[in-house]
């Protein structure tokens, strides 16, 4: 069971949680001229980290709140959270 | 090979058991081979198997890093079925669960295939409506599925919670007759032997920790028994198949993650089929052991730790005893999980990689026991003929640039 820091409503079991992707995933601009494999690649392909992964997470049963969360996938030890956007990213 | 049989077993007894022979060797990894199947799981043995005996490409490496069946080959529930969805589903699953059939034979080693039949539970008139529907395409795919009424599912599963209060009333179910269940560290052993007594070189605790590429290319294969020069290799590692691609220098659509399952005490015969329900989000049969096994969705966000969370195995464990209240104080005598392989539209990958001479077979997530056998068949044609069958041609990497995806997520509902 992982306890997570939720940054505006502290320490929660991990079950009040969402994963909501991994982080940074960029929608492509070019959109209109845009060729399938990139769009496939945005779209479907993932690093699927083994080890140290950013991640977006949602305190869906609390404040629904978003933020980033540094998790090792292996270990599932939690080395940073930040709110979404503090981490200079949307 | 040793012949298994009940005269070679009468003529063991009489030696005291000393002669059996091993059932696999266990060689020196030579320096070449024609093709190298990384990951020992039931896929991986099956492809060697199917790449000897119907390919006739017998010069094969299958490399384990740990024990082979010690992944999800040796984790899972056991369930096999075909009643997919989608005809292209269909077809693929139906020929593994036709392999399964004669399985025992073919490898002259007891897989203890129980075809005992798999229920899925209805529980609301919407859930009737969709199964209905359901229904009729798997009639239209030539798969046998039975309606049964909530009187004949309370025959199927003794116990089942019929009380008019149920927060899940029974209103009637959906039948497959030929799905049950199989031994899953049976198939592995019996694929392993087999594809052993044709050549086959299976090497443990031995992991793959790099690829030999040039200009797009498959040289060799990097291991951490030395490096192996061969021209083909096939990725069939399951939860770690985004490692190896990454390894190889490209991504696949897959996410890796938990699924647990976990058996009861033995109990005495309580019933003989597999019986989900998609609206509790469990499912449950019973191992020749007595075992109640049972299990239900995934830990909903990406790992490689092979261990469940307890709410997930609370949810499930919920969901068991409101549908059979009477297995409310049965004690849970193990809980375990698998890292599987996640893949948006619920169905394998099994074709070319990017790049040339290199092979996957992955994404079965969930749900690739029953599919070993046809798993297999259908890389080893693959490797083989440099080209997917056509009973995978549906299911390689292009469906993520083409759209055309085979979502079988709305019909299997939930892992098994
Ligand atoms: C709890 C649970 C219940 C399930 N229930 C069912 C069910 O009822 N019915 C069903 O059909 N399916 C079920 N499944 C899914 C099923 O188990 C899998 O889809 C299937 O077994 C995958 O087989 P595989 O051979 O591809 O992978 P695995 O058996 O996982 O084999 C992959 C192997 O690759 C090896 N490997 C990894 N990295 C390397 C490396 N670098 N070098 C060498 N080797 C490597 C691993 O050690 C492993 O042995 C379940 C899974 C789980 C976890
Ligand atoms: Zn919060």
């Amino acid at each position: 069971m992982m306890t997570i820091t939720c940054p505006w409503c502290g320490k929660r079991r991990e079950n009040e949680f969402t994963y909501g992707g991994p982080v940074p995933l960029a929608r492509p601009d070019n959109r209109g001229d845009i060729s399938d494999k990139a769009w496939a690649e945005y779209l479907f392909m993932r690093d699927n980290v083994k080890g140290i992964a950013r991640e977006r997470w949602c305190h869906s049963h609390g404040c629904g709140q978003w933020f980033t969360m540094r998790r090792d996938t292996v270990t599932h030890k939690i080395h940073s959270i930040e709110k979404t956007g503090d981490a200079g990213e949307p | 090979m040793q012949h298994y049989s009940v005269m070679s077993l009468a003529r063991n007894a009489f030696s005291r058991h000393q002669g059996w022979q091993q059932a696999w060797r266990s060689p020196d990894l030579k320096k070449e081979y024609d093709v190298v199947i990384i990951g020992g799981g039931g896929h991986g043995l099956a492809t060697a198997y199917y790449l000897a005996k119907e390919q006739g490409i017998s010069n094969v490496a299958v490399i384990e890093a740990g024990w082979i069946g010690g992944g999800n080959t040796g984790r899972n529930t056991s369930v096999v079925r075909s009643n997919y969805l989608f005809p292209e589903s269909a077809k693929f699953y139906d020929f593994s669960l036709k392999l399964f059939e004669g399985m025992s034979r073919e490898l002259n080693f007891n897989v203890m295939l129980r075809q005992a039949g798999m229920v899925s539970l209805l529980h609301s008139r919407h859930d009737v409506e969709a199964m209905r529907r359901n229904l009729n395409a798997m009639h239209m795919n030539g798969i046998d599925a039975d309606w049964i009424d909530a009187d004949e599912v309370a025959r199927l599963a003794p116990g089942i919670n019929r009380s008019p209060a149920a927060r899940y009333p029974i209103l009637g179910g959906i039948v497959q007759k030929r799905g049950g269940i199989a031994r899953h560290d049976g198939v592995a052993w019996g694929y392993a032997r087999a594809a052993d007594a044709l050549g086959v070189d299976i090497i443990q605790q031995c992991a793959v920790t790099g690829f030999d590429i040039r200009n797009g290319r498959l040289r060799g294969v990097e291991t951490t028994c030395g490096r192996i020069t061969t021209g083909k290799a096939a990725i069939a590692v399951a939860g770690h198949s985004s490692v190896l691609a990454g390894m190889a220098g490209f991504r696949l659509p897959v996410t890796s993650m938990a699924l647990q399952a976990c058996v009861s005490e033995p109990l005495k015969p309580v019933f003989d089929a597999t019986i989900l329900s998609p609206s509790a989000g469990i499912y449950i049969s019973q191992s020749d052991k007595g075992e109640m096994i049972m299990g239900g969705g995934l830990d909903m966000y990406p790992s490689y730790a092979q261990r469940g969370n307890i709410a997930t195995l609370e949810g499930v464990i919920a969901g068991v005893v409101e549908i059979f209240p009477r297995l409310s104080r049965v004690k849970l005598m193990r809980q375990w999980a698998g890292i599987v392989d996640i893949v948006h539209d619920s169905s394998p990958i099994i074709g070319l990689t990017p790049v040339k001479g290199l092979y996957i077979n992955c994404g079965f997530g969930t749900g690739g026991f029953k599919a070993t056998p046809a798993g297999g068949w259908t890389l080893a044609y693959t490797v083989a003929h440099n080209r997917p069958h056509p009973l995978n041609e549906p299911f390689t990497l292009k469906r993520f640039e083409t759209g055309a995806f085979i979502d079988e997520m709305g019909a299997a509902g939930i892992s098994h």
